[in-house]
């Protein structure tokens, strides 16, 4: 592996509630525009390590650097900047249910910049638009959503600010297996064509098989294995064996083959059909 | 180093072009959507765009840049940005009309309508509902294995036990006020005696009651609201359902019977309240000592005014609680649903309040009593 960029790097952190330790000496390095699938089991503090890297939670010790800058030391205002360079789609979307989504958007915009209304209604267009919504969802409010499309909202107000970042917290969970699958799409698009890292927790098997470049296995209160999939999938350790090897793990491996199969062939076919 | 970007028109010999520098991005979007509208008016039709020099570009910077011209005059891109370019010229961003409100004289009328529409049909709902918790209260009350004792002490200690501070300090001070009031007035006639009287009349048969019917309509009300309406949102009434359990008969009957309880005791303590603030006043600076005060109270015929307020304590409690329980069931979705249900349950409850304590006023003048 070469030397790569890294956008988030998580030294020696500790997290404590109560007497219950979550995570003790966890490490992890995100690097430049890869797709990181987090998974552990339930409990194992996959959110709360979500919720130190975007601050929402001060971890009792360790240190987690943001863009190569120590989160914990720098001034508020720098703090900020920072933050605005990360997009959070929060589990339950999270939507200001008071505002329409178009507004949702625009929150962003509108306590950072000083932009006219026409060109913030055309930029919130734009990313109900990159989320896959049709453009009359702006005028919606949360409550007039299906759980898909408030996944969907959610991820446009993530993007507002064309973030560096994008940490989504389990954003298939709920969803219909087509859905599910579109959103997976969705992200490889908007990965490919705005540049982002995405730091990702999720259960969902099919997402890690489809569209994760590293996956990083947290377990025993610290990051386990961090490293592409097939590696992953090899470690010696009985938790990640019946987790990539039990049955649900199989078919979706079994699935993302087909998958890349039947896009190898299309691919091979395609410089005779295209022909004029 | 970061730099605002800009875009200057360069004449060649083949033709104008657009040479796009520095950073496109979000926090320049507005000089950028200047600059561009500024361009838009200068350049004619076939315009090539260079964006070979371009800084930092991000989906703002790109959308305008598009504005100039299609993703295929824009040349210098590498594959990365290309993509980008690709992804936001390839959405609309028209941004759908907003509905907004049509402020005409029509309209005004056609909103005036449906108010009123609305109105009639959330009496008729009440009504409905006040007769469904009838018919529940009737089948239930035969069958003590129905009865639901822990959740109506619960209740019972929230909105009786519970209220029992508020509402005393509340009628003594409103007692000392009226009694204030009374003696202000009364002293120029030389009657300031009658300010027991006063005190008697108003707390007996109204103030008493009325009072208390404010306080539980925004303590214990609001509060039926609250928790209905939550449970609502989060599908624990559909889970009640599926159980094989009513909702009326797990929700409401406890909150109902409770308030028909707590409801009179709290008018008792608030009556004997007001009274005692009134007699304190009295006291302290009209020269009516208590024995006195108690002397004057016992030719009032108190006993029969007592019972004017008191009847209309269950009154009171039964209506506050079934608006309370009934604009919880109307919850739909949203927290904040959850909050505009629970305003109008209690402006709902004390306007019903008053209107009956208004309706009884009349009712009992024109019978005497």
């Amino acid at each position: 592996m070469t030397e790569r960029d890294k956008v988030i790097e998580v030294r020696d952190l500790h997290n404590q509630f109560g007497s219950q330790v979550v995570h003790d000496h966890l490490d992890l390095d995100v690097y430049r525009g890869e797709i990181l699938g987090v998974v552990g089991g339930s409990g194992s503090g996959k959110s709360v390590l979500l919720r130190s890297i975007i601050g929402l939670n001060r971890p009792a010790a360790g240190s987690i650097k943001l863009f190569g800058e120590e989160m914990g030391r720098i001034s508020d205002k720098r703090r900020s900047e920072i933050e605005q360079r990360c997009g959070v789609l929060f589990q339950n979307g999270a939507l200001f249910s008071s505002l329409s989504v178009a507004d949702n958007v625009m929150v962003s915009m509108r306590e950072h910049f000083d932009l006219p209304q026409a060109l913030m209604d055309r930029l919130a267009a734009l990313k109900i638009g990159l989320a896959g919504l049709p453009a009359e969802a702006g005028t919606k409010f949360p409550s007039q959503l299906s759980g898909g499309m408030i996944k969907r909202a959610a991820l446009a107000r993530s993007l507002a600010l064309d973030p560096d970042i994008l940490f989504l917290d389990e954003p298939t969970a709920g969803l219909d297996p087509i859905g599910a699958a579109a959103f997976d799409q969705l992200i490889l698009t908007l990965r490919e064509s705005l540049g982002l890292t995405v730091f990702l927790i999720t259960h969902d098997l099919d997402t890690l098989y489809t569209i994760c470049d590293r996956v990083a296995v947290i377990s025993q209160k610290r990051v386990l294995v961090a490293d592409t999939l097939e590696r992953v999938e090899n470690y010696d350790d009985t938790w990640v064996r019946d987790y990539f090897q039990g049955p649900r793990g199989r078919a979706a491996e079994g699935a993302a083959i087909r998958l890349q199969r039947s896009k190898n062939t299309a691919a091979a076919a395609a410089p005779t059909t295209a022909k004029p | 180093m970061p730099s605002a970007g800009n875009a200057t028109i360069e004449r060649a010999a083949d033709g104008e072009r657009v040479v796009v520098r520095g950073d496109w991005t979000l926090a320049h979007a507005t000089m950028l959507a200047d600059r561009v509208a500024t361009l838009r008016r200068q350049l004619s039709a076939d315009v090539r765009v260079d964006a070979g020099g371009i800084g930092r570009v991000d989906t703002a910077g790109a959308r305008l840049l598009l504005d100039l011209g299609g993703t295929n005059v824009i040349s210098g891109l590498d594959a990365d940005r290309r993509a980008l370019f690709d992804a936001v010229a390839a959405i609309q961003t028209v941004p759908a009309t907003s509905l907004l409100r049509d402020t005409g004289l029509v309209a005004l009328l056609a909103r005036t309508g449906a108010a009123t529409e609305q109105i009639a049909r959330d009496g008729w709902q009440l009504l409905g509902f006040i007769g469904l918790v009838l018919a529940t209260l009737a089948r239930c009350l035969f069958d003590p294995r129905r009865w639901r004792v822990t959740s109506l002490m619960f209740h019972l200690e929230q909105t009786g036990l519970d209220a029992v501070p508020i509402v005393v300090l509340l009628n003594f001070l409103v007692g000392a006020v009226v009694a204030f009031l009374g003696a202000t007035v009364l002293k120029d006639f030389g009657a300031s005696i009658f300010t027991v009287e006063l005190i008697g009349y108003s707390f007996l048969r109204e103030f008493g009651v009325l009072l208390t019917a404010i306080m539980v309509a925004g303590r214990s009300g609001s509060a039926f609201t609250a928790q209905i309406g939550s449970m609502k949102s989060r599908e624990e009434i559909d889970a009640i359902r599926t159980l094989g359990l009513d909702p009326i008969e797990v929700l409401v009957l406890p909150r109902v019977l409770a308030l028909l309880i707590a409801m009179p005791l709290l008018t008792f303590l608030a009556m004997l309240a007001g009274i005692v603030g009134g007699a304190a006043v009295c006291a302290l600076s009209l020269d009516i000592s208590p024995t006195m005060f108690i002397t004057r109270f016992h030719d009032l015929g108190a006993v029969r005014h007592f019972w004017v307020g008191m009847s209309k304590a269950p009154l009171f409690a039964f209506l506050i609680a079934a608006i309370g329980c009934l604009e919880g069931f109307k919850v739909s979705g949203s927290a904040e649903s959850v909050g505009s249900h629970t305003t109008s349950s209690v402006v709902q409850a004390i306007f019903v309040a008053i209107l009956v304590d208004a309706l009884a006023a009349i009712f009992y003048m024109e019978i005497g009593i």
